[in-house]
């Protein structure tokens, strides 16, 4: 409705006084007729002849059928280059250990050694954040009781992967698709096959498994750090709550499916990330000015998939 | 020994070639081309004529579009993990080098001699540097490429390509970015490589490079082939290619030499 509005305002500025317009006859034809069909008796008041350039339900049927195909094609490409990446891992991983090991060993130091004061000052800070807003509210209705296990809720099951997913994502990921979509460009990757080296095997193995371990241990770090420091803030807020009475609600608000889960969904995170990254960094031909747009497009993919995994756990999370 | 020798190192027939980026492209239509073992090649061709992809896919990079390719007597439209011995035996230097520029000169030169021997940096160590060294680049073996010019850029591509010690090397206009000290060096490294150089224990080189200038490769015992428009002619001796009326080989002739301004 709204395109339709802009459409009638975008035809008044356009129709010249005399009724006539700027477009030639004939010169639209293929957006016209089914506008003309359609549409155009709509806007009988106006000029008409202005909606044969907005063609509106062709051109959002055809934007609608773009955007899916596109989608579907990028589904297919991802599924397709985490398989070969698994294949590879499994495949090769006695070939050339003494070059590969130190690649991975350098990945997890990037993807989690590195991050780690980062994620000491956001540990603190969610333990903050929660506490502090769940703190107000619980003591107004006398239920701090509950601390624990809205904090194993909130940080554990949800903010803790999640945040630590994104924040890895946008630290290493954007990283990941920079070079190598710089090395795709400057045919660093073509050399690398002239030399017999399998560029998933030696460019995207390592990345793969830094950074599923980074964001598997940061997201450990940095729960306990945000549970930690949750208690802090509640000392601070003078909750009377001693340690041992918060830790017994942490531990009976956690179950064996919490840890089953957590690993999981870490995992997923994190191998997810790298190969979203690094497919739109290496699977298809790049030129150096490519580069931005693809780093673009690969961190809102990523985003999206780890929402995307995020919600399959929730649902496995209703139906156990 | 005697029967690898019979066979023919790169033996194409009909082949069709594409260009890397899109492979629906056709550069190249129908190549008939036999390289012996122990032969000088020079390729010429004017910019865009296709060369590099020519050479790409001579080098196992692609597969041809059409026709049959033959690389020491296999079909290279099936090479696979499995024929990766036989791709190794082809060396291919870049134009421009290509080199990783995240890696120091001298973790390039060594880096598919530790992928391919599963060795440990010290272990490559003495090859590594036996390369550095005919290559004078010692001095710069610790730097990172884009600190380095073309013209040293150019050496440490070679150097990487040798280090597996290859039968046949490919060289994409290796002589496109040099200076005049550095055209000569060239000249006479590859003329000792396809004679038998004592690093590669004195066994003659198959070599093949393009150009798209050709005076620079003026000599008798090279072979000489154009590339022009879509197609791929065999030109012969440097005396075939003086006495050759083409206008486009009179064209590679004249090419005023860029690097001596």
């Amino acid at each position: 409705m709204e395109f339709r509005l802009q459409a009638v305002w975008v035809c008044r500025l356009k129709a010249e006084p005399n009724g006539k317009t700027f477009l030639t006859k004939g010169g639209h034809k293929s957006y016209a007729a089914p506008v003309r069909g359609n549409l155009a008796k709509a806007f009988e008041l106006t000029n008409t002849q202005v909606f044969r350039r907005m063609a509106l339900p062709k051109s959002y049927t055809d934007f609608l059928g773009r955007k899916l195909f596109l989608f579907l094609l990028t589904v297919q490409g991802l599924g397709a280059f985490a398989l070969i990446t698994l294949g590879v891992i499994l495949r090769k991983s006695g070939v050339a250990r003494n070059v590969i090991r130190p690649r991975i060993q350098q990945e997890i130091a990037r993807a989690g050694v590195a991050l780690l004061p980062m994620f000491l000052f956001v540990a603190l800070a969610l333990g903050f954040l929660v506490i502090g807003q769940t703190v107000s509210v619980l003591a107004r209705v006398g239920a701090t009781d509950y601390l624990g296990s809205t904090m194993v809720i909130v940080v554990v099951r949800e903010l803790g992967p999640l945040l630590t997913a994104v924040l890895v994502l946008a630290r290493v990921g954007t990283a990941h698709v920079i070079e190598l979509g710089t090395a795709r460009a400057m045919g660093e990757v073509e050399a690398l096959e002239a030399l017999g080296i399998d560029p998933v095997h030696y460019l995207i193995v390592p990345r793969v498994i830094g950074v599923t371990v980074g964001v598997f241990a940061l997201t450990v770090y940095l729960i306990l750090g945000a549970l930690g420091s949750g208690y802090l803030w509640a000392f601070l807020q003078d909750v009377p709550l001693t340690p041992g009475d918060y830790f017994k609600q942490l531990a009976e608000a956690l179950g064996w499916l919490d840890f089953a889960l957590l690993a999981l969904k870490t995992v997923a995170f994190g191998f997810f990330i790298a190969i979203v990254t690094c497919y739109h960094g290496l699977a298809q031909p790049l030129r150096l000015e490519d580069v931005s747009r693809v780093t673009v497009r690969a961190v809102t993919q990523g985003v999206i998939v780890c929402v995307l995994i995020d919600a399959l756990f929730i649902v496995l999370y209703l139906l156990t | 020994m005697s029967e690898k020798q019979n066979i023919a190192a790169i033996e194409m027939r009909g082949v069709s070639v594409a260009t890397m980026r899109d492979l629906s492209f056709i550069v190249l239509e129908n190549v008939n081309w036999s390289v012996a073992a122990g032969e000088f090649w020079v390729i010429a061709g004017q910019q865009h004529s296709g060369k590099s992809d020519f050479l790409k896919m001579t080098a196992g990079l692609m597969t041809p579009v059409t026709g049959s390719y033959k690389l020491f007597g296999m079909e290279t439209r099936s090479f696979g993990e499995a024929e990766l011995a036989e791709r190794l035996r082809v060396g291919f230097v870049f134009e421009g080098g290509q080199l990783f520029n995240h890696l120091t000169i001298r973790e390039n030169v060594a880096l598919p001699l530790q992928y391919h021997r599963d060795l440990p940096p010290a272990a490559a160590a003495q090859e590594t540097q036996t390369l550095l060294e005919l290559m004078e680049l010692t001095p710069l073996a610790d730097i990172t490429p884009p600190n380095i010019s073309d013209n040293w850029l150019q050496r440490a591509a070679l150097a990487r390509a040798l280090v597996l010690q290859p039968e046949v090397l490919l060289l994409d206009n290796p002589l496109g970015r040099l200076g005049g000290r550095h055209l000569q060096w060239w000249l006479r490294f590859l003329n000792r490589l396809w004679r038998g150089h004592e690093w590669h224990g004195g066994t003659p080189m198959t070599l093949v490079a393009t150009t798209d200038d050709l005076r620079p490769w003026q000599g008798a015992q090279r072979k000489f082939a154009l590339l022009h428009d879509k197609k791929f002619f065999p030109l012969g001796s440097w005396n075939d290619v003086e006495s050759a009326g083409d206008p486009v080989v009179k064209e590679l002739l004249a090419v005023p030499l860029e690097t001596t301004i």
